[in-house]
């Protein structure tokens, strides 16, 4: 099951190393730090079933 | 050039049917491509008299189909022709991809071992087809009931409940046939589709390819060498893949904005080879062709009394090889069917699952072949970001390398929930069940697969079933394995059980198996896996 509740440890931490990722990278290259990123994320997730309930709540609920 | 496909293989003679109104044949195929060759020797070789019709007299212009992998080289075998194309054929398991100007990464395709054929062999298609004729040959030699018509075009068809009507154009002017069955294998644009006026519907991808045989003394090795976006190729893709007689296949992406005729020129094609082998490679062109793909299908392969096979019933892209190969698994999968309904021992809605089951093929060529191309065309902005994403990250990681697909490589179709298997209520091999291609291995002193096909059978394993067995007709006969006489074999039929009972159809599908021998729940099977029960 896909975990939708926190599961983050240093929240903050982590969303200034995602932004700092990008600092000085144009659009183009901060496209591809992206797709590598979710690549990379779903390799280590790896369940088929959870990748697709992360695929439809990426969606958003209409 | 003086190819064999400049030479004719089955010149015009004049038949007698030409001088009598109108005369009845149990089966007429159009077309002797591949796939039209393979149906008429299949059947030949069980006594169905059989007429071939061809517009032309050669073999294919050009190589086009190049890869052929192991599930047809089985078919081929049983076909009588195995061995010529395996003696011929370039070996290959080893892939590179190129990104940009770098290697990402190299595979090998080396798959486990214990078949007595090889995940694929390169051989250019008019090879196959020689092969295929000098079979036909060889049947009528032996005086099979088999006939090659050269220059016989199919100008008119018309269908009637029991019958097929056929108005054929010859050198010497028209003639009229009829036949009880009609299998037309005449190719993508199909004119026995059109004649009877069956849609063919599915996905135009815009895209042009230049593609191109060329002969050249090179020391690149036997692998397939794939490019995205090279240098030589910029934004688009390329292939290069060794055929014998020192052939190489280029493959390169155009776009689709082109001139076709302007590109098509040696002059123009010249720089972009060279470009591509280096300015000091040597090589002659062979043949060059532009071809844009579509990936579809017709609705339904069998419409009463006229069966569809290869690409006449469903078309693919390139990349994956699955044309010739998926339609000689079409072909396998009819005739044996065609036989039990001609013989009267089946009913004709067994030529239904025909449909069904390769419809069900189809669709999964189709599938696996539009993920190659949209892979290797990315279709908008954001699928070439993540396109190159994967290729990036699989030169440093492994894990992307499964995402790369510059062609996924035909592999035979299980044909899961078909109504001629019998549910398995066992626990033996994923990979043997109902539905699924028997896999070869090696025992005491033969391929299983040299002993299986062409009637039913049973595989009798560690237990014990009768010599054979008649079941309204229809012969299975018995073929006994001791476990322990070969490990792979007990791998691919045991798995942890110690004895095991496997159906086999004629095309060497498994049709049903137990643990042990229960001659009711055989015949039941049996009925089954031929549209009784
Ligand atoms: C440029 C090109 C490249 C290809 N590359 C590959 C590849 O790399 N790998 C792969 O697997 N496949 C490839 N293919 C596809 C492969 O060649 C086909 O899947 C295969 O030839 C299909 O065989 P077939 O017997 O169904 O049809 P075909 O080989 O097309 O044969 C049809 C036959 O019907 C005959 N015919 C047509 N109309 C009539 C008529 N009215 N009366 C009598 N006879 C008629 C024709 O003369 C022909 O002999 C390629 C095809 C092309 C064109």
């Amino acid at each position: 099951m896909l975990i939708t509740t926190p599961n983050i440890p240093d929240a903050d931490g982590f969303y200034a190393e995602l932004l700092d990722l990008h600092e000085s990278h144009t659009k183009e290259e901060s496209d591809a730090l992206n797709a590598r990123l979710v690549l990379l994320l779903a390799n280590h997730i790896g369940d088929r079933k959870v990748l697709s309930e992360a695929i439809t709540a990426a969606k958003l609920k209409k | 050039m003086t190819k064999i496909f400049e030479t004719p293989l089955y010149p015009y003679t004049r038949s007698p049917d030409q001088d009598v109104s109108r005369i009845r044949h149990p089966v007429v195929v159009i077309g002797a491509g591949p796939v039209g060759l393979a149906a008429a020797i299949d059947l030949a070789q069980q006594d169905v008299p059989v007429i071939v019709l061809d517009d032309n007299d050669k073999v294919s212009f050009g190589s086009r189909a190049i890869c052929f992998a192991k599930r047809p080289l089985e078919i081929l075998d049983r076909l009588g022709c195995g061995d010529p194309m395996v003696n011929k054929g370039v070996t290959w398991n080893t892939g590179k991809v190129f990104f940009g100007k770098r290697e990402t990464y190299k595979f090998d395709l080396q798959a486990d071992a214990g078949h007595k054929r090889p995940a694929f062999i390169n051989l250019q298609q008019y090879y196959l087809e020689e092969y295929l004729v000098n079979r036909v040959r060889e049947l009528e030699a032996e005086g099979k009931p088999i006939e090659i018509r050269g220059r016989n075009k199919v100008s008119a068809i018309a269908r009637h409940d029991d019958q097929v009507t056929l108005e054929i154009d010859t050198p010497e002017g028209p003639y009229n046939l009829e036949a009880e069955w009609l299998i037309a294998c005449d190719g993508a644009n199909s004119p026995t589709r059109r004649m009877l006026g069956f849609d063919f519907v599915g996905r135009i991808f815009e895209d042009n390819f230049l593609i191109a045989d060329v002969i050249m003394e090179a020391d690149f090795p036997s692998e397939r060498w794939f490019w995205f976006d090279p240098p030589f190729n910029k934004g688009q893709s390329a292939l290069l893949h060794k055929q014998p007689d020192g052939v190489w296949r280029i493959d390169l992406q155009l776009g689709w904005d082109i001139d076709i005729e302007r590109e098509k020129r040696p002059e123009n094609v010249i720089p972009r080879l060279r470009a591509m082998l280096g300015e000091d490679a040597r090589f002659d062109l062979e043949w060059v062709s532009i071809y844009t793909f579509q990936c579809r299908r017709m609705e339904n392969f069998r419409h009463g009394r006229v069966l569809f096979a290869g690409d006449s019933a469903h078309q693919v892209s390139p990349f994956g090889a699955r044309g010739a190969n998926s339609g000689l698994q079409d072909t396998d999968n009819l005739i044996w069917k065609l036989k039990l309904v001609l013989d009267g021992k089946a009913p004709d809605t067994l030529l239904d699952t025909y449909d069904a089951e390769r419809v069900y093929g189809a669709e999964e060529n189709i599938l696996n072949s539009s993920r190659s191309t949209d892979f290797i065309t990315p279709k908008s902005d954001i699928s070439r970001i993540f396109r190159d994403a994967v290729l990036d990250l699989a030169e440093q990681h492994e894990f992307a390398r499964p995402l790369v697909n510059s062609g996924r490589l035909s592999v035979p179709c299980v044909y899961d929930g078909s109504s001629l298997n019998t549910p398995d209520e066992t626990t033996l091999p994923e990979d043997t069940r109902p539905g699924a291609p028997a896999l070869d291995a090696p025992l005491a002193d033969f391929w299983l697969l040299d002993a299986l096909g062409n009637h039913f059978q049973l595989l009798a394993i560690g237990t014990d079933a009768p010599d054979f067995l008649d079941v309204d007709g229809i012969r299975v006969e018995t073929l006994r394995v001791a476990p322990g006489e070969s490990p792979t074999f007990d791998d691919r039929y045991l798995g942890e059980k110690s004895s095991a009972i496997y159906l086999m159809r004629p095309d060497q599908h498994v049709a049903a198996r137990w643990v042990e021998y229960d001659e009711a729940a055989v015949r039941n099977a049996v009925l089954r896996a031929t549209a009784q029960a």
